[in-house]
Protein backbone atom coordinates (compact mmCIF):
# COMPACT_ATOMS: atom_id res chain seq x y z
CA UNK A 1 0.00 0.00 0.00
CA UNK A 2 0.99 3.35 -0.65
CA UNK A 3 1.69 5.81 2.56
CA UNK A 4 1.61 9.71 2.23
CA UNK A 5 4.11 11.70 4.52
CA UNK A 6 3.75 15.32 5.34
CA UNK A 7 6.74 17.27 6.62
CA UNK A 8 7.12 20.55 8.17
CA UNK A 9 10.54 22.70 8.18
CA UNK A 10 10.38 24.91 11.07
CA UNK A 11 13.16 26.40 13.45
CA UNK A 12 15.74 23.59 15.29
CA UNK A 13 13.88 22.28 18.34
CA UNK A 14 17.29 23.23 20.42
CA UNK A 15 17.18 26.99 18.90
CA UNK A 16 15.86 29.26 21.76
CA UNK A 17 13.63 31.78 19.63
CA UNK A 18 13.96 35.44 19.61
CA UNK A 19 10.75 37.58 19.55
CA UNK A 20 11.67 40.28 17.18
CA UNK A 21 11.81 43.77 18.45
CA UNK A 22 8.76 45.16 16.70
CA UNK A 23 6.34 42.57 17.52
CA UNK A 24 5.63 40.98 14.54
CA UNK A 25 6.80 37.73 14.64
CA UNK A 26 9.76 35.58 15.85
CA UNK A 27 13.45 36.16 14.40
CA UNK A 28 14.28 32.72 11.83
CA UNK A 29 17.04 34.89 9.75
CA UNK A 30 20.53 32.79 10.05
CA UNK A 31 18.48 30.41 12.58
CA UNK A 32 19.25 27.05 12.52
CA UNK A 33 16.25 24.96 10.59
CA UNK A 34 15.49 21.47 10.42
CA UNK A 35 12.47 18.73 9.90
CA UNK A 36 9.80 19.01 12.71
CA UNK A 37 10.78 16.17 15.02
CA UNK A 38 7.41 14.77 14.50
CA UNK A 39 7.59 14.62 11.37
CA UNK A 40 10.85 12.85 11.33
CA UNK A 41 9.09 9.96 13.33
CA UNK A 42 6.32 9.98 10.65
CA UNK A 43 8.60 9.40 8.10
CA UNK A 44 10.49 6.47 10.27
CA UNK A 45 7.28 4.97 10.70
CA UNK A 46 6.33 4.93 7.12
CA UNK A 47 10.10 3.38 6.28
CA UNK A 48 9.43 0.79 9.07
CA UNK A 49 6.12 0.04 7.33
CA UNK A 50 7.94 -0.19 4.05
CA UNK A 51 10.50 -2.87 5.81
CA UNK A 52 8.03 -5.25 7.00
CA UNK A 53 6.57 -5.15 3.59
CA UNK A 54 3.18 -3.74 4.95
CA UNK A 55 3.86 -0.19 2.72
CA UNK A 56 4.96 -0.33 -1.04
CA UNK A 57 5.81 3.30 -1.52
CA UNK A 58 6.38 6.34 0.68
CA UNK A 59 5.17 9.71 -0.90
CA UNK A 60 7.31 13.01 1.21
CA UNK A 61 5.03 15.72 0.45
CA UNK A 62 6.22 19.66 2.17
CA UNK A 63 4.60 22.62 1.88
CA UNK A 64 6.04 25.99 1.95
CA UNK A 65 8.85 28.00 0.54
CA UNK A 66 11.94 26.45 -1.79
CA UNK A 67 13.38 25.87 1.39
CA UNK A 68 11.45 22.88 1.89
CA UNK A 69 12.71 20.83 -0.46
CA UNK A 70 15.99 20.49 1.94
CA UNK A 71 13.81 18.80 4.39
CA UNK A 72 12.11 16.34 1.31
CA UNK A 73 15.28 15.76 0.64
CA UNK A 74 15.95 14.58 4.45
CA UNK A 75 13.25 12.53 4.26
CA UNK A 76 13.94 10.68 0.97
CA UNK A 77 17.61 9.84 2.49
CA UNK A 78 15.90 8.34 4.92
CA UNK A 79 13.78 5.79 2.65
CA UNK A 80 11.10 7.82 1.38
CA UNK A 81 10.73 7.04 -2.42
CA UNK A 82 9.52 10.28 -3.63
CA UNK A 83 8.70 13.76 -2.90
CA UNK A 84 6.26 16.44 -3.93
CA UNK A 85 6.84 20.17 -2.98
CA UNK A 86 3.66 22.52 -2.87
CA UNK A 87 5.45 25.75 -2.99
CA UNK A 88 3.99 29.00 -1.61
CA UNK A 89 5.92 31.60 0.52
CA UNK A 90 2.59 32.81 1.86
CA UNK A 91 2.03 31.90 5.42
CA UNK A 92 0.11 28.36 5.46
CA UNK A 93 -2.52 28.20 8.72
CA UNK A 94 -3.47 24.85 9.54
CA UNK A 95 -6.84 24.20 7.69
CA UNK A 96 -5.15 25.79 4.59
CA UNK A 97 -2.28 22.87 4.70
CA UNK A 98 -5.36 20.43 5.67
CA UNK A 99 -6.94 21.25 2.19
CA UNK A 100 -3.89 21.62 -0.01
CA UNK A 101 -2.83 17.77 1.56
CA UNK A 102 -6.20 16.82 0.71
CA UNK A 103 -6.17 17.61 -3.15
CA UNK A 104 -2.45 15.68 -3.03
CA UNK A 105 -4.50 12.75 -0.83
CA UNK A 106 -6.63 12.44 -3.93
CA UNK A 107 -4.56 12.49 -6.25
CA UNK A 108 -2.26 9.67 -4.71
CA UNK A 109 -4.77 8.08 -2.80
CA UNK A 110 -2.79 6.87 -0.62
CA UNK A 111 -3.66 3.70 2.30
CA UNK A 112 -2.10 5.46 5.09
CA UNK A 113 -1.02 9.14 5.69
CA UNK A 114 1.33 9.78 8.36
CA UNK A 115 2.40 13.59 10.00
CA UNK A 116 3.34 14.68 13.21
CA UNK A 117 0.68 15.34 16.07
CA UNK A 118 2.23 18.88 16.02
CA UNK A 119 4.29 21.01 14.51
CA UNK A 120 7.05 23.03 16.82
CA UNK A 121 6.41 25.96 15.87
CA UNK A 122 3.12 26.95 15.63
CA UNK A 123 1.92 23.81 18.46
CA UNK A 124 -0.87 24.12 16.77
CA UNK A 125 -1.95 20.22 16.51
CA UNK A 126 -4.84 20.51 14.04
CA UNK A 127 -3.48 19.85 10.49
CA UNK A 128 -3.89 16.01 11.09
CA UNK A 129 -7.06 16.04 12.77
CA UNK A 130 -8.54 18.41 9.80
CA UNK A 131 -7.09 16.42 6.73
CA UNK A 132 -9.15 13.36 7.92
CA UNK A 133 -12.43 15.34 8.17
CA UNK A 134 -11.85 16.43 5.01
CA UNK A 135 -11.06 13.61 3.27
CA UNK A 136 -13.87 11.81 5.34
CA UNK A 137 -11.13 9.51 7.28
CA UNK A 138 -10.56 7.97 10.27
CA UNK A 139 -8.16 9.20 12.93
CA UNK A 140 -5.43 8.03 15.25
CA UNK A 141 -3.93 10.72 16.81
CA UNK A 142 -0.57 10.93 19.62
CA UNK A 143 0.26 7.55 18.17
CA UNK A 144 2.57 5.42 19.99
CA UNK A 145 2.27 2.10 18.24
CA UNK A 146 0.88 1.35 15.00
CA UNK A 147 -0.25 -2.13 13.51
CA UNK A 148 -1.86 -2.42 10.14
CA UNK A 149 -3.99 -5.61 9.75
CA UNK A 150 -5.66 -6.05 6.68
CA UNK A 151 -7.91 -3.48 5.69
CA UNK A 152 -7.89 -1.78 9.38
CA UNK A 153 -5.04 0.12 11.30
CA UNK A 154 -4.82 -0.26 15.31
CA UNK A 155 -3.44 2.75 16.25
CA UNK A 156 -2.12 2.98 20.74
CA UNK A 157 -3.01 6.02 21.42
CA UNK A 158 -1.76 8.40 24.05
CA UNK A 159 -4.25 10.12 25.72
CA UNK A 160 -4.43 11.82 28.80
CA UNK A 161 -4.51 9.04 31.89
CA UNK A 162 -2.85 6.46 29.72
CA UNK A 163 -3.11 4.91 26.54
CA UNK A 164 -5.88 3.70 24.32
CA UNK A 165 -6.17 1.51 21.31
CA UNK A 166 -8.25 1.98 18.29
CA UNK A 167 -9.42 0.51 15.26
CA UNK A 168 -9.59 2.58 12.43
CA UNK A 169 -10.51 1.71 8.79
CA UNK A 170 -7.90 2.39 6.48
CA UNK A 171 -7.50 4.48 4.01
CA UNK A 172 -7.02 6.43 7.39
CA UNK A 173 -4.76 9.64 9.39
CA UNK A 174 -2.58 8.70 11.40
CA UNK A 175 -0.47 11.81 13.81
CA UNK A 176 2.64 10.37 15.79
CA UNK A 177 3.69 10.71 19.40
CA UNK A 178 7.09 10.98 20.18
CA UNK A 179 7.34 7.05 21.58
CA UNK A 180 6.32 5.73 18.36
CA UNK A 181 9.63 5.48 17.21
CA UNK A 182 13.92 6.51 17.57
CA UNK A 183 13.90 7.92 13.96
CA UNK A 184 17.51 7.12 12.31
CA UNK A 185 20.23 8.85 10.68
CA UNK A 186 20.37 8.61 7.16
CA UNK A 187 23.90 7.43 5.99
CA UNK A 188 25.74 9.43 3.71
CA UNK A 189 25.33 7.42 0.25
CA UNK A 190 21.50 7.50 1.50
CA UNK A 191 21.83 11.58 1.28
CA UNK A 192 23.75 11.03 -2.10
CA UNK A 193 20.91 8.78 -3.44
CA UNK A 194 18.39 10.98 -2.41
CA UNK A 195 19.54 14.10 -4.83
CA UNK A 196 18.28 11.28 -7.99
CA UNK A 197 14.95 10.52 -6.16
CA UNK A 198 12.20 12.25 -8.22
CA UNK A 199 10.61 15.65 -6.47
CA UNK A 200 8.14 16.97 -7.85
CA UNK A 201 7.09 20.97 -7.25
CA UNK A 202 3.60 22.16 -7.93
CA UNK A 203 1.59 25.23 -6.77
CA UNK A 204 -1.23 26.21 -4.40
CA UNK A 205 -3.41 27.04 -7.49
CA UNK A 206 -1.93 24.21 -9.21
CA UNK A 207 -4.10 22.07 -6.53
CA UNK A 208 -7.07 24.10 -6.74
CA UNK A 209 -6.40 25.42 -3.22
CA UNK A 210 -6.49 29.18 -2.93
CA UNK A 211 -4.90 30.39 0.20
CA UNK A 212 -7.37 32.49 2.79
CA UNK A 213 -5.83 32.93 5.97
CA UNK A 214 -8.83 33.10 8.75
CA UNK A 215 -6.16 33.85 11.75
CA UNK A 216 -4.03 36.94 11.80
CA UNK A 217 -1.59 37.47 13.92
CA UNK A 218 -1.60 40.66 15.51
CA UNK A 219 1.40 40.99 17.59
CA UNK A 220 4.12 38.40 18.79
CA UNK A 221 5.69 38.92 22.35
CA UNK A 222 8.04 37.53 24.67
CA UNK A 223 6.46 35.58 27.71
CA UNK A 224 6.48 37.30 30.77
CA UNK A 225 10.40 36.85 32.10
CA UNK A 226 10.90 34.95 35.17
CA UNK A 227 14.21 35.99 37.04
CA UNK A 228 16.29 33.55 39.54
CA UNK A 229 15.05 33.33 42.91
CA UNK A 230 17.56 32.56 45.41
CA UNK A 231 19.90 29.54 46.46
CA UNK A 232 19.31 27.61 49.95
CA UNK A 233 22.05 26.15 51.50
CA UNK A 234 20.36 23.08 52.78
CA UNK A 235 17.13 21.39 52.98
CA UNK A 236 15.82 23.05 56.61
CA UNK A 237 16.48 26.71 54.88
CA UNK A 238 14.27 25.32 51.62
CA UNK A 239 11.50 24.01 54.04
CA UNK A 240 11.31 26.96 55.97
CA UNK A 241 11.36 29.08 52.95
CA UNK A 242 8.21 27.36 51.10
CA UNK A 243 6.65 27.71 54.60
CA UNK A 244 7.07 31.09 55.83
CA UNK A 245 8.12 32.97 53.22
CA UNK A 246 6.50 31.66 49.94
CA UNK A 247 3.63 30.31 51.91
CA UNK A 248 3.21 27.31 49.69
CA UNK A 249 3.28 24.42 52.10
CA UNK B 1 -23.25 35.55 21.55
CA UNK B 2 -23.76 32.11 22.49
CA UNK B 3 -20.90 29.73 23.25
CA UNK B 4 -20.84 25.67 23.31
CA UNK B 5 -18.32 24.36 25.94
CA UNK B 6 -17.76 20.57 25.31
CA UNK B 7 -17.44 18.96 28.37
CA UNK B 8 -15.01 17.11 29.61
CA UNK B 9 -15.90 13.92 31.61
CA UNK B 10 -15.36 10.36 32.14
CA UNK B 11 -18.68 9.09 31.31
CA UNK B 12 -19.48 9.68 35.45
CA UNK B 13 -17.63 12.97 36.55
CA UNK B 14 -17.40 16.54 35.38
CA UNK B 15 -13.69 17.13 35.04
CA UNK B 16 -12.54 20.62 36.57
CA UNK B 17 -10.78 21.13 33.46
CA UNK B 18 -14.43 22.10 32.01
CA UNK B 19 -15.09 24.86 34.98
CA UNK B 20 -12.03 26.23 33.67
CA UNK B 21 -13.32 26.36 29.80
CA UNK B 22 -16.39 27.73 31.47
CA UNK B 23 -14.54 30.24 32.81
CA UNK B 24 -12.79 31.28 29.63
CA UNK B 25 -16.32 31.36 27.69
CA UNK B 26 -17.30 34.09 30.61
CA UNK B 27 -14.22 35.94 29.71
CA UNK B 28 -15.88 36.06 25.92
CA UNK B 29 -19.33 36.79 26.84
CA UNK B 30 -22.88 35.63 26.00
CA UNK B 31 -24.92 32.71 26.67
CA UNK B 32 -23.13 29.84 27.91
CA UNK B 33 -24.22 26.34 27.12
CA UNK B 34 -22.52 22.84 27.77
CA UNK B 35 -22.66 19.76 25.99
CA UNK B 36 -22.26 16.71 27.75
CA UNK B 37 -21.41 14.06 25.08
CA UNK B 38 -21.09 10.46 26.59
CA UNK B 39 -22.53 7.10 27.40
CA UNK B 40 -24.48 6.84 30.61
CA UNK B 41 -23.25 10.23 31.47
CA UNK B 42 -26.44 11.86 32.96
CA UNK B 43 -24.73 12.61 36.39
CA UNK B 44 -21.97 14.67 34.64
CA UNK B 45 -24.97 16.31 33.12
CA UNK B 46 -26.37 17.15 36.41
CA UNK B 47 -22.98 18.48 37.53
CA UNK B 48 -22.52 20.40 34.48
CA UNK B 49 -26.01 22.53 35.52
CA UNK B 50 -24.05 23.36 38.64
CA UNK B 51 -21.34 24.99 37.04
CA UNK B 52 -21.77 28.84 37.43
CA UNK B 53 -22.96 30.62 34.77
CA UNK B 54 -24.23 27.94 32.65
CA UNK B 55 -27.87 28.36 31.20
CA UNK B 56 -28.31 24.85 29.23
CA UNK B 57 -26.41 21.71 29.42
CA UNK B 58 -27.46 19.23 26.37
CA UNK B 59 -26.68 15.58 27.01
CA UNK B 60 -26.23 13.62 24.03
CA UNK B 61 -25.98 9.57 25.87
CA UNK B 62 -25.45 7.54 23.42
CA UNK B 63 -22.93 4.60 23.02
CA UNK B 64 -21.09 6.05 20.28
CA UNK B 65 -19.73 8.74 22.27
CA UNK B 66 -18.90 6.09 25.39
CA UNK B 67 -15.25 6.61 24.31
CA UNK B 68 -14.82 9.95 22.80
CA UNK B 69 -13.77 9.04 19.44
CA UNK B 70 -13.30 11.77 17.62
CA UNK B 71 -14.64 10.97 14.59
CA UNK B 72 -18.34 10.67 15.96
CA UNK B 73 -17.63 13.72 18.33
CA UNK B 74 -16.24 15.53 15.47
CA UNK B 75 -19.84 15.39 13.82
CA UNK B 76 -21.79 15.93 16.87
CA UNK B 77 -20.39 18.90 17.58
CA UNK B 78 -20.39 20.41 14.22
CA UNK B 79 -23.77 19.65 13.88
CA UNK B 80 -24.86 20.79 17.30
CA UNK B 81 -22.22 24.03 17.16
CA UNK B 82 -23.35 25.75 13.96
CA UNK B 83 -25.53 27.44 15.55
CA UNK B 84 -22.74 29.06 17.98
CA UNK B 85 -20.59 31.97 17.73
CA UNK B 86 -17.48 30.17 19.89
CA UNK B 87 -17.37 26.61 20.66
CA UNK B 88 -14.75 25.57 23.29
CA UNK B 89 -13.21 22.80 24.87
CA UNK B 90 -10.31 21.79 27.15
CA UNK B 91 -7.05 21.28 25.29
CA UNK B 92 -6.66 17.85 26.90
CA UNK B 93 -6.02 15.00 23.91
CA UNK B 94 -9.20 14.64 24.00
CA UNK B 95 -10.47 18.09 22.81
CA UNK B 96 -7.10 18.27 20.86
CA UNK B 97 -8.36 15.11 18.75
CA UNK B 98 -11.78 16.42 18.26
CA UNK B 99 -11.63 20.07 18.08
CA UNK B 100 -9.83 20.54 14.65
CA UNK B 101 -12.60 17.89 12.92
CA UNK B 102 -15.05 20.10 14.00
CA UNK B 103 -13.46 23.02 12.71
CA UNK B 104 -12.57 21.69 9.23
CA UNK B 105 -16.16 20.41 9.03
CA UNK B 106 -17.72 24.00 9.82
CA UNK B 107 -15.03 25.15 6.71
CA UNK B 108 -13.34 27.26 9.66
CA UNK B 109 -9.64 27.55 11.74
CA UNK B 110 -9.39 26.57 15.14
CA UNK B 111 -6.95 28.68 17.69
CA UNK B 112 -5.54 26.18 19.51
CA UNK B 113 -4.29 26.16 23.54
CA UNK B 114 -5.83 30.10 24.57
CA UNK B 115 -4.40 31.58 27.37
CA UNK B 116 -5.77 34.58 27.31
CA UNK B 117 -9.17 36.29 26.12
CA UNK B 118 -8.67 39.73 24.47
CA UNK B 119 -12.38 40.17 22.85
CA UNK B 120 -14.79 37.82 21.20
CA UNK B 121 -12.51 37.30 18.37
CA UNK B 122 -9.00 37.60 20.08
CA UNK B 123 -6.83 35.52 22.26
CA UNK B 124 -3.69 34.82 23.04
CA UNK B 125 -1.93 31.92 22.91
CA UNK B 126 1.69 30.35 22.96
CA UNK B 127 3.53 29.08 20.07
CA UNK B 128 7.23 27.99 19.83
CA UNK B 129 6.94 26.15 23.18
CA UNK B 130 5.80 29.04 25.29
CA UNK B 131 8.87 30.87 24.07
CA UNK B 132 6.68 33.67 22.46
CA UNK B 133 3.10 34.52 23.01
CA UNK B 134 0.74 35.31 19.95
CA UNK B 135 -1.87 37.83 19.70
CA UNK B 136 -4.32 36.10 17.30
CA UNK B 137 -7.68 37.31 16.04
CA UNK B 138 -9.83 35.26 13.78
CA UNK B 139 -11.99 36.35 11.37
CA UNK B 140 -14.68 33.09 10.97
CA UNK B 141 -18.25 33.23 12.14
CA UNK B 142 -18.01 30.53 14.17
CA UNK B 143 -14.16 30.44 16.77
CA UNK B 144 -13.65 26.86 16.97
CA UNK B 145 -11.18 27.40 20.32
CA UNK B 146 -9.36 25.08 22.60
CA UNK B 147 -8.52 26.46 26.32
CA UNK B 148 -5.19 26.25 28.41
CA UNK B 149 -7.59 24.80 31.56
CA UNK B 150 -4.18 26.05 34.01
CA UNK B 151 -4.34 29.71 32.45
CA UNK B 152 -7.93 30.55 33.28
CA UNK B 153 -9.09 29.93 36.87
CA UNK B 154 -12.34 27.97 37.20
CA UNK B 155 -15.94 28.62 37.96
CA UNK B 156 -17.71 27.72 41.16
CA UNK B 157 -18.45 24.17 40.13
CA UNK B 158 -21.68 24.49 43.08
CA UNK B 159 -24.84 27.12 42.70
CA UNK B 160 -25.34 27.23 39.31
CA UNK B 161 -29.22 26.07 37.87
CA UNK B 162 -28.89 25.45 34.24
CA UNK B 163 -31.60 23.76 32.26
CA UNK B 164 -30.77 20.14 31.46
CA UNK B 165 -32.17 18.84 27.73
CA UNK B 166 -31.40 15.83 26.32
CA UNK B 167 -30.49 15.38 23.04
CA UNK B 168 -31.17 12.69 20.57
CA UNK B 169 -28.32 13.74 18.10
CA UNK B 170 -26.67 10.20 17.31
CA UNK B 171 -23.33 10.26 15.04
CA UNK B 172 -21.44 6.96 13.75
CA UNK B 173 -18.78 8.27 12.10
CA UNK B 174 -18.40 4.22 11.50
CA UNK B 175 -14.71 5.21 11.00
CA UNK B 176 -13.17 3.90 13.90
CA UNK B 177 -14.21 1.67 17.09
CA UNK B 178 -12.36 1.25 20.47
CA UNK B 179 -10.15 -1.75 21.02
CA UNK B 180 -9.12 -1.13 24.63
CA UNK B 181 -7.16 1.36 27.03
CA UNK B 182 -4.80 1.12 29.84
CA UNK B 183 -5.45 3.79 32.12
CA UNK B 184 -2.36 4.31 34.94
CA UNK B 185 -4.13 3.71 38.39
CA UNK B 186 -2.96 6.69 41.54
CA UNK B 187 -4.69 7.98 44.28
CA UNK B 188 -3.14 10.98 43.94
CA UNK B 189 -4.48 14.03 42.35
CA UNK B 190 -4.92 15.26 38.86
CA UNK B 191 -1.88 15.94 37.64
CA UNK B 192 -3.43 18.49 35.26
CA UNK B 193 -5.04 20.78 38.43
CA UNK B 194 -2.83 19.37 41.37
CA UNK B 195 -2.14 22.51 43.66
CA UNK B 196 2.01 21.00 44.15
CA UNK B 197 3.37 18.68 41.53
CA UNK B 198 6.56 16.90 42.42
CA UNK B 199 8.67 16.14 39.12
CA UNK B 200 11.84 13.63 38.67
CA UNK B 201 14.32 13.68 35.55
CA UNK B 202 16.91 11.42 34.58
CA UNK B 203 18.89 12.30 37.79
CA UNK B 204 16.11 10.14 39.43
CA UNK B 205 17.86 7.31 37.39
CA UNK B 206 15.29 4.44 37.93
CA UNK B 207 11.96 4.04 38.19
CA UNK B 208 12.25 2.65 41.82
CA UNK B 209 13.66 5.85 42.52
CA UNK B 210 10.65 7.89 42.31
CA UNK B 211 9.02 6.42 44.96
CA UNK B 212 10.75 8.85 47.12
CA UNK B 213 9.38 11.32 45.41
CA UNK B 214 5.83 9.73 46.06
CA UNK B 215 6.54 9.79 49.31
CA UNK B 216 7.21 13.53 49.49
CA UNK B 217 4.43 13.63 47.20
CA UNK B 218 1.64 11.72 49.66
CA UNK B 219 3.17 14.08 52.74
CA UNK B 220 2.07 17.16 50.55
CA UNK B 221 -1.09 15.98 48.45
CA UNK B 222 0.61 16.64 45.79
CA UNK B 223 0.99 15.06 42.19
CA UNK B 224 3.68 13.39 40.77
CA UNK B 225 5.30 14.70 37.46
CA UNK B 226 8.33 13.50 34.87
CA UNK B 227 10.66 14.88 32.30
CA UNK B 228 10.40 13.32 28.56
CA UNK B 229 13.83 11.70 30.15
CA UNK B 230 12.24 9.97 32.68
CA UNK B 231 9.75 8.71 30.43
CA UNK B 232 12.29 7.88 27.79
CA UNK B 233 14.25 6.06 30.06
CA UNK B 234 11.15 4.13 31.02
CA UNK B 235 11.03 4.76 34.62
CA UNK B 236 7.40 5.83 34.53
CA UNK B 237 4.35 6.04 32.29
CA UNK B 238 4.07 8.92 29.57
CA UNK B 239 0.74 10.42 30.64
CA UNK B 240 3.25 11.89 33.71
CA UNK B 241 5.02 13.72 31.23
CA UNK B 242 5.53 17.37 31.68
CA UNK B 243 6.17 19.34 29.10
CA UNK B 244 5.68 21.14 25.39
CA UNK B 245 4.30 17.33 24.39
CA UNK B 246 3.15 16.14 27.66
CA UNK B 247 0.81 17.99 30.23
CA UNK B 248 0.85 21.76 30.77
CA UNK B 249 0.69 22.40 34.58
CA UNK B 250 0.86 25.46 36.47
CA UNK B 251 1.28 24.64 40.47
CA UNK B 252 1.10 26.64 43.20
CA UNK B 253 4.32 24.80 43.83
CA UNK B 254 6.41 23.10 41.42
CA UNK B 255 9.25 20.48 43.05
CA UNK B 256 11.81 19.74 40.07
CA UNK B 257 14.23 17.16 40.85
CA UNK B 258 16.79 15.77 38.96
CA UNK B 259 15.68 18.38 35.96
CA UNK B 260 18.03 20.29 33.96
CA UNK B 261 15.22 22.28 32.30
CA UNK B 262 15.56 22.46 28.91
CA UNK B 263 13.01 24.52 26.93
CA UNK B 264 10.55 21.76 26.17
CA UNK B 265 10.05 20.77 29.77
CA UNK B 266 10.13 24.49 30.51
CA UNK B 267 7.12 25.08 28.36
CA UNK B 268 4.33 22.40 30.19
CA UNK B 269 5.61 24.32 34.00
CA UNK B 270 6.58 28.08 33.34
CA UNK B 271 3.30 29.20 34.95
CA UNK B 272 4.30 27.54 37.90
CA UNK B 273 3.44 30.14 40.77
CA UNK B 274 6.77 29.07 43.10
CA UNK B 275 9.30 26.61 41.31
CA UNK B 276 11.37 24.50 43.04
CA UNK B 277 14.99 23.00 41.72
CA UNK B 278 17.13 20.13 43.32
CA UNK B 279 20.05 19.27 41.25
CA UNK B 280 23.42 18.71 41.80
CA UNK B 281 24.68 20.64 38.80
CA UNK B 282 24.98 24.42 39.43
CA UNK B 283 24.86 25.48 35.92
CA UNK B 284 21.48 23.12 35.13
CA UNK B 285 19.34 25.98 33.16
CA UNK B 286 16.33 24.52 35.73
CA UNK B 287 18.12 27.33 38.26
CA UNK B 288 18.06 30.22 36.00
CA UNK B 289 14.03 30.40 36.87
CA UNK B 290 14.07 28.60 39.96
CA UNK B 291 12.47 30.70 42.89
CA UNK B 292 14.37 28.58 45.40
CA UNK B 293 16.91 26.39 44.20
CA UNK B 294 18.85 23.38 46.44
CA UNK B 295 22.49 22.42 44.68
CA UNK B 296 22.51 18.79 46.31
CA UNK B 297 22.69 15.46 45.20
CA UNK B 298 18.97 14.14 45.22
CA UNK B 299 19.31 10.73 47.09
CA UNK B 300 20.54 13.24 49.74
CA UNK B 301 18.69 15.65 49.53
CA UNK B 302 15.25 14.12 49.21
CA UNK B 303 15.22 11.98 52.01
CA UNK B 304 16.06 14.87 53.97
CA UNK B 305 13.14 16.90 52.67
CA UNK B 306 10.68 14.20 53.51
CA UNK B 307 12.22 14.65 57.38
CA UNK B 308 11.69 18.23 57.22
CA UNK B 309 8.53 18.35 55.95
CA UNK B 310 7.29 15.50 58.71
CA UNK B 311 7.79 18.16 61.20
CA UNK B 312 6.53 20.77 59.75
CA UNK B 313 3.49 19.73 58.28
Amino acid sequence: MKVLVAVKRVIDYNVKVRVKPDNTGVDLANVKMAMNPFCEIAVEEAVRLKEKGVASEIVVVSIGPKACQEQIRTALALGADRGIHIETDEEVQSLEAAKLLKSVVEKEEPKLVILGKQSIDSDNNQTGQMLAALTGMGQGTFASEVVVEGEKVNVTREVDGGLMTVALKLPAVVTTDLRLNEPRYASLPNIMKAKKKPLDSMTPADLGVELAPRLSTLKVEAPASRQAGVKVADVAELVDKLKNEAKVI
Amino acid sequence: MSILVIAEHDNSSLKQATLNVVAAAKAIGGDIDVLVAGENCGAVGEAAAKAEGVSKVLVADNAVYGHFLGENLGELVAEVGKDYSHILAAAGTTGKDFMPRVAALLDVAQVSDIMRVESEDTFVRPIYAGNAMATVKSSDSIKVITVRPTAFDPVAGEGGSATVESLDVVKDAGLSQFINEEMAQSDRPDLASAGIVVSGGRGMQNGENFKMLEQIADLLGAAVGASRAAVDAGFVPNDMQVGQTGKIVAPQLYIAVGISGAIQHWAGMSESKVIVAINKDEEAPIFQVADYGLVADLFEAVPQLEEELKKVL
